[in-house]
């Protein structure tokens, strides 16, 4: 008496599909189809509104650029790592906590000594060399202490390891300077706005786009250029392989580490240029999550496409609730500024799986 | 059947445990919710529950210090035992108001619980502390619904329950009034942060807003962990109000401080925030961008407060991260006092503190003089100082000098500004 039931891949709600096409594909087709649609009506309603106006827009894309680029400067290190052992580091957004935190005190020294007024640039590279040095020195010894004595465990055991260990480094910072926020000083020269016909932008948005152009141009060429950067590349294709060729894996890795760490303080101190508020040990964790979503979105393990994918996100951050969901009707619609930026990892996803940029990983990589 | 046996033996012996344990505790005691009781070698146990882990435990650590600077000017003693000073996480979440409190109300030495740092652990840590008998003192949760025993209005509070920090809605009335009459302003935009302080003070301050005649334009929230505010200024900017009222924390206030000036049409804007944001470092991290803001707050100011902050300096070598230090100095001093006035020690050295007595004695506190102003405790628990809510406004004094407390700019019911 009892009835089974099959349920065949090819048909749904008991329609058969056109061939080669399953349910899965159905939904995610809808899914696509909704959110295009829901995105192309709320922009639509929000600019035949006429509420913001040019310039309005513009300054929103470009501190949406400002934000990506430090969002990408962190996703890279995600990216590097990733691409080299296959693991989330999650406790990457505290190695630029670390950089971050210890520098603003000798920036606020500069600031007291009048260095920072008189030699800006000097100062500012200084500080960059400093934060980035501490960032590399905890992001070495986290590789050294926390993950190498896991590297032929499973998957999991290093990920939960990044995970305490970054609750690690936040209250080792916090024991050392405390629970309170500091505030990088402003430079005088960043205060100002560069501005073309009616169009202003501040120096520090831009500032901190081309700082993070450079940097992110010096990491491709030290990657795709030098020795260290190829043997690198062939760490990540095949470390047995590697090795045979003769390449010191362990050295490549804590290169790797020291890389991404140096990014991450450098990114630390850009931010406080940028943004000198909230300096605390806690200011790791949420542009930690954004970068990682950064990198995902351009193709983990993908160098350009963690650069793309910050800069993506940091635009779509800032113009994504005023335009889409203002247009939508949503109430608080600010406040959804993270749906708008998951919604739209998400969205990416659907559309490629792999990420903007990224390659399809063959079994072993992924 | 011998299953049945065994249940009402087990349920016999540990009735018999029950009652003797009770005796040994009630022994003396005729307080009606029970005592502690203290023997005579045994510390006075008091908690501080506060949030001092994660992104809001300068809250935390600022109200646990003003609590040890109190028992330190006291020697860690009253009643002539030693303090013991016990604490519990409690986070900035009602799961965390609510493991916290069941922990400490298991103890039953603990005579009194400092806390919760937030409203949000406020919520479900007053059933538990209240029907456990405890008396829990809160320096720094604002939310009205926390001393409103009316549950039909969403009021939580239960007996047991007092703070030395004002109410919301005295807040809100202050700033309401203060940016109708005084500033003239008759459109106003709130921004808050989702957390049941703002929240609670926004609620107020637009209904008294619009009680005065005014028109709220826009209401917005942002996230606790934003850094990048443009979007929402940009927003507030495209009808742009008279007057922005955002009672936020550090740093999201200093980042919308600090970017307001950047946004077209935000140039007349006035910002007006509140006591979150009365903390010395905000003029300081915010820079020149906090000239002109305004602030609600309680006028904590003159000498004992300035001998405070000097015990705290040499104590920790900076700045309270926070503004409610001196409440939770204010919370540890009433606690105290209460203390040595409702105890009784027997011949034989042992000292009952009843439960009740503390509640008692707490609701009829009236005229403490603490560094927060004239404390009297209503019969649902809101001891805060009323005459000292104030606006202030930050200067470049504030800004590059370090001058702390700003300066007052009004007081209701007073004409002069300035």
């Amino acid at each position: 008496m009892t009835k089974t039931r099959t349920v065949s891949r090819n048909r749904i709600l008991g329609v058969p599909l056109p061939a080669g096409r399953s349910g899965v594909d159905l939904v995610i087709s809808a899914l696509r189809i909704i959110i295009v649609a829901l995105i192309i009506i709320g922009a639509g309603n929000t600019l035949l509104e006429g509420r913001f106006t040019f310039e309005q827009w513009l300054a929103l894309l470009f501190a949406g650029l400002a934000q990506g680029s430090i969002y990408a400067l962190i996703a890279l290190g995600y990216t590097l790592v990733y691409g080299i052992l296959r693991m989330i580091n999650f406790a990457h957004g505290d190695v630029f906590m670390a950089g971050a935190f210890t520098t603003v005190f000798l920036a606020n020294s500069f600031r007291h000594s009048g260095f920072l007024d008189s030699q800006p640039l000097l100062a500012i590279l200084i500080l960059m060399g400093f934060a980035a040095l501490v960032s590399m020195t905890v992001a070495v010894l986290l590789e050294r202490i926390a993950y190498r004595p896991l590297r032929n465990a499973p998957r999991l055991v290093p990920l939960i390891t990044a995970i305490g260990a970054s609750f690690f480094i936040q209250y080792t910072f916090r024991g050392l300077f405390g629970s309170g926020f500091k505030a990088y000083p402003t430079v005088a020269f960043l205060r100002g706005t560069f501005s073309v016909g009616s169009i202003n932008v501040p120096i520090a948005q831009l500032f901190v786009f081309l700082s993070a152009i450079v940097l992110m141009l010096c990491l491709y060429w030290l990657v795709e250029r030098t020795r260290i950067g190829k043997a690198m590349r062939s760490v990540s294709e095949d470390k047995e392989v590697a090795t045979l060729m003769g390449v010191n894996i362990d050295l490549i890795i804590v290169f790797t580490f020291a890389i991404g760490g140096a990014l991450a303080g450098a990114a630390g101190v850009i931010n406080g240029l940028f943004r000198p508020q909230g300096v605390n040990f806690f200011m790791g964790f949420f542009p930690g999550i954004k970068a990682f979503t950064a990198a995902v979105l351009g193709g983990i393990g993908n160098i350009p496409g963690a650069m793309l994918g910050g800069m993506f996100l940091g635009v779509i951050e800032a113009i994504g609730p005023n335009l889409v969901l203002n247009g939508l009707g949503i109430p608080s619609a600010n406040q959804l500024k993270d749906v708008i930026a998951f919604t739209m990892l998400v969205l990416v996803l659907i559309f490629r799986p792999q990420g903007i940029l990224g390659e399809r990983l063959s079994a072993e990589k992924a | 059947m011998s299953r049945i046996l065994f249940q009402v033996i087990v349920f016999l012996v540990l009735g018999a445990l029950a009652s003797g344990s009770a005796l040994a505790q009630g022994q003396g005691c005729d307080d009606a919710i029970g005592c502690v009781t203290l023997r005579p070698d045994d510390p006075v146990t008091i908690a501080w529950m506060q949030t001092v882990s994660g992104p809001t435990s300068f809250f935390g650590d600022d109200a646990v210090g003003g609590i040890e600077i109190a028992m330190e000017q006291r020697d860690y003693t009253v009643l002539g035992r030693e303090i013991e000073l016990i604490g519990e996480d409690s986070l900035c979440n009602p799961e965390g108001g609510q493991t916290a409190t069941q922990r400490l109300v298991s103890d039953p030495q603990v005579v009194a619980i400092i806390g919760p740092s937030c409203s949000s652990a406020a919520v479900p840590a007053i059933p538990i502390a209240s029907n456990a008998g405890f008396l829990m003192l809160s320096p720094m949760t604002t939310s009205s619904a926390l001393t409103n025993p009316d549950r039909e209005s969403g009021g939580v509070w239960m007996p047991g329950f007092f703070r030395t920090v004002y109410n919301n809605l005295l807040e809100g009335a202050v700033a309401a009034q203060f940016a109708y009459e005084e500033l003239g302003a008759r459109t106003m935009a709130t921004v808050h942060d989702g957390s049941n302080y703002a929240f609670d003070l926004v609620l107020a301050t637009e209904r008294n807003f619009t009680e005065f005649g005014g028109e709220v334009t826009f209401s917005g929230a942002v996230n606790v962990g934003d850094t990048d505010m443009t979007a929402i200024l940009t927003n507030i900017a495209s009808n742009a109000p008279d007057v922005l009222f955002f009672p936020i924390f550090q740093p999201e206030g200093d980042y919308l401080v600090a970017q307001a000036k950047f946004i077209p049409g935000f140039e007349d804007v006035i910002m007006l925030t509140a006591d979150a944001l009365l903390v010395e470092g905000f003029p300081i991290d915010s820079g020149e961008s906090a000239l002109g803001v305004m602030l609600t707050g309680p006028a904590v100011t003159g000498e004992p407060y300035e001998a405070f902050l000097e015990l705290w300096f040499d104590k920790y070598g900076e700045a309270p991260p926070s503004g409610f230090h001196a409440h939770a100095f204010d919370a540890t001093n009433m606690l105290l006092d209460a203390l040595e006035a409702i105890a009784v020690t027997d011949e034989d050295g042992t000292t009952l503190v009843g439960r009740q007595a503390l509640r008692d004695y707490f609701a009829n506190y009236r005229d403490f003089e603490g560094l927060t102003g004239t404390l009297s405790c209503s019969p649902t628990g809101d001891c805060g100082a009323v005459e000292s809510m104030v606006i202030f406004v930050i200067t470049e004094a504030e800004v590059y000098e370090g001058k702390w407390p700003p300066t007052i700019l009004w007081k209701p019911g007073s004409e002069n500004t300035g």
